[in-house]
């Protein structure tokens, strides 16, 4: 896909209310939006319940279920299984809901406890075998999924010394990645069979707050990248939001989306006509005022249309497609 | 836990004198008026220090020249000096300024909240916890912390 040539816009397609409070994240239901089946996601809030939205034929987002009367405090972050059978939901009540989505029904079957306080973030691997959590007491677990829906804490890795505000897989290999107000990013591999997990790398050490996007690679594949510190600073953005910057999301295309406390939604894309060594990336666009207050997530759907989902301090979340200036479909 | 007040002796300011605002002649009733310093001071000068019976301006915790504003930017920065170098207490002011402007100004303002440079040992980690928004809404959740800032700033809504 080539975004040198034309003018690019990201159209708002829908204005989501019913949250509450503030609405912290969202996240696409995996293999939704695509082949005929409606676009799903989940939206979770300050207003402790998570919501499910789905798109029905006129395009139109509706709100299909609200799971509540389950985390007694701010629902901050959620994520669904990979084959869109589980939602997990992590909540300052310091523990994580597993919920199981059978036909519309939502039911919540687990309940992960074990955090001393705060979770901010969940994450499940590529097989949707391993879940990951992490929170304010400086630790990230990770949890194993067992037959009858029952879930195993198989690690508690400490090592950050400072609240752990995000984990994510990597999508190809049981490779874990954690960010914390240490300043750090830390890369966690298991070590062979022995069920133990350890740090292979820790990224980072300058100020985490910095307004910056980084983007780090791991070039050199040359390496067995389980022995060896593979990943590598190549390339920062800055100068495009002046205010802290809560998300960023790679669409199947390389594209960039970031969103940020200046209440704005960037988007980036690789930077072709660059004679640097490696990858460079530019600014395609910015939409400032995407939203009243603060944008706090974006995520791409990753369906046959190039659709954006935003969550906002407003109590909003807002729909937005990528289309040509000219209207003409992508 | 060290038992007693931090500062026992905090040195008390006479309060600034109050400017009325002079009655001007308003042409379009819905125009609003830009929200300039004296306004968001007014909004945080009665605020009560958590440990003594005194408000942050009497103990000039923060005075008028501390706020900085930009109304065009929805813009607002309060630096405030605690009274001791190493006050515990600076995080729980630094709450009780956020909240309050929170619940006082529209909601397209954003605010940061710093200690004066210089002013405190862990200067640079109580800037960072003040302004960490998602530390900040896990604090508003714990009911103790949330009686202690409401009762900081039940003088400052006369």
């Amino acid at each position: 896909m080539n975004f040198a040539d034309g003018e690019f816009e990201l159209k708002e397609i829908q204005k989501l209310e019913g949250h509450t409070d503030r609405v912290w994240s969202v996240a696409w239901k995996p293999a939704t939006g695509i082949n005929g089946v409606p676009a799903v996601f989940a939206s979770c809030s300050g207003d402790k319940t998570v919501r499910i939205w789905e798109q029905d034929s006129t395009g139109s987002f509706h709100c299909q279920a609200v799971l509540d009367e389950t985390h007694t405090r701010t629902v901050r972050s959620c994520a669904w299984s990979p084959t869109g059978k589980f939602l997990a939901t992590a909540s300052f009540d310091a523990t994580t809901a597993v919920w199981e989505n059978v036909g519309v029904d939502f039911e919540c079957v687990s309940t992960l406890e074990g955090h001393d306080n705060e979770v901010k973030s969940v994450s499940w691997n590529k097989e949707g075998s391993l879940l990951a959590t992490c929170g304010r007491d400086k630790s990230v677990w990770i949890w194993e999924v067992l037959p009858g829906n029952e879930f195993d804490c198989v690690s508690v890795l400490q090592g950050h010394t400072q609240d752990v505000k995000m984990v994510q897989w990597n999508p190809s290999m049981d490779a874990l990645f954690s960010c914390s107000y240490d300043n750090t990013i830390k890369v966690w591999v298991e070590d062979g069979d022995s069920d133990d997990w350890h740090c292979i790398q820790t990224l980072g050490e300058s100020n985490s707050d910095d307004l910056t996007i980084k983007i780090w690679s791991d070039i050199d594949k040359s390496q067995d990248w389980h022995k060896n510190a593979p990943w590598k600073h190549v390339c920062t953005l800055s100068g495009y939001h002046d205010r802290t910057i809560f998300s960023i999301h790679w669409s199947r295309e390389g594209i960039i989306a970031s969103g940020a406390a200046d209440n704005a939604i960037c988007l980036f894309v690789e930077n072709n006509d660059n004679e640097v060594d490696g990858p460079t990336y530019k600014l395609l666009l910015k939409k400032e005022k995407a939203h009243e207050m603060d944008v706090n997530c974006v995520q791409w759907n990753s369906g046959d249309r190039r659709l954006l989902a935003s969550a906002s301090d407003d109590g909003t979340v807002k729909i937005w497609e990528l289309v040509r200036l000219s209207g003409q479909k992508l | 836990m060290v038992s007693g007040l931090i500062n026992a002796n905090p040195v008390v300011y006479e309060k600034k004198e109050r400017r009325v605002r002079g009655a001007t002649a308003v042409l379009d009733e819905y125009a609003a008026e830009p929200i300039d310093q004296l306004e968001i001071f007014d909004h945080i000068r009665d605020i009560k220090d958590p440990e003594h019976p005194y408000s942050l301006e009497e103990l000039k915790v923060i005075t008028e020249d501390a706020v900085e504003v930009d109304d065009e930017r929805s813009y607002a920065r309060v630096t405030f000096t605690p009274t001791v170098e190493h006050c515990s207490m600076a995080t729980v002011i630094g709450l009780c300024l956020r909240v309050k402007l929170m619940r006082s100004l529209p909601s397209r303002y954003k605010v940061d909240i710093r200690v004066a440079p210089g002013t405190h040992a862990t200067e640079a980690a109580v800037n960072k916890q003040l302004n960490d928004k998602e530390r900040v809404a896990a604090a508003l959740e714990n009911p103790n912390l949330v009686d202690m800032v409401d009762e900081c700033l039940a003088p400052s809504y006369a």
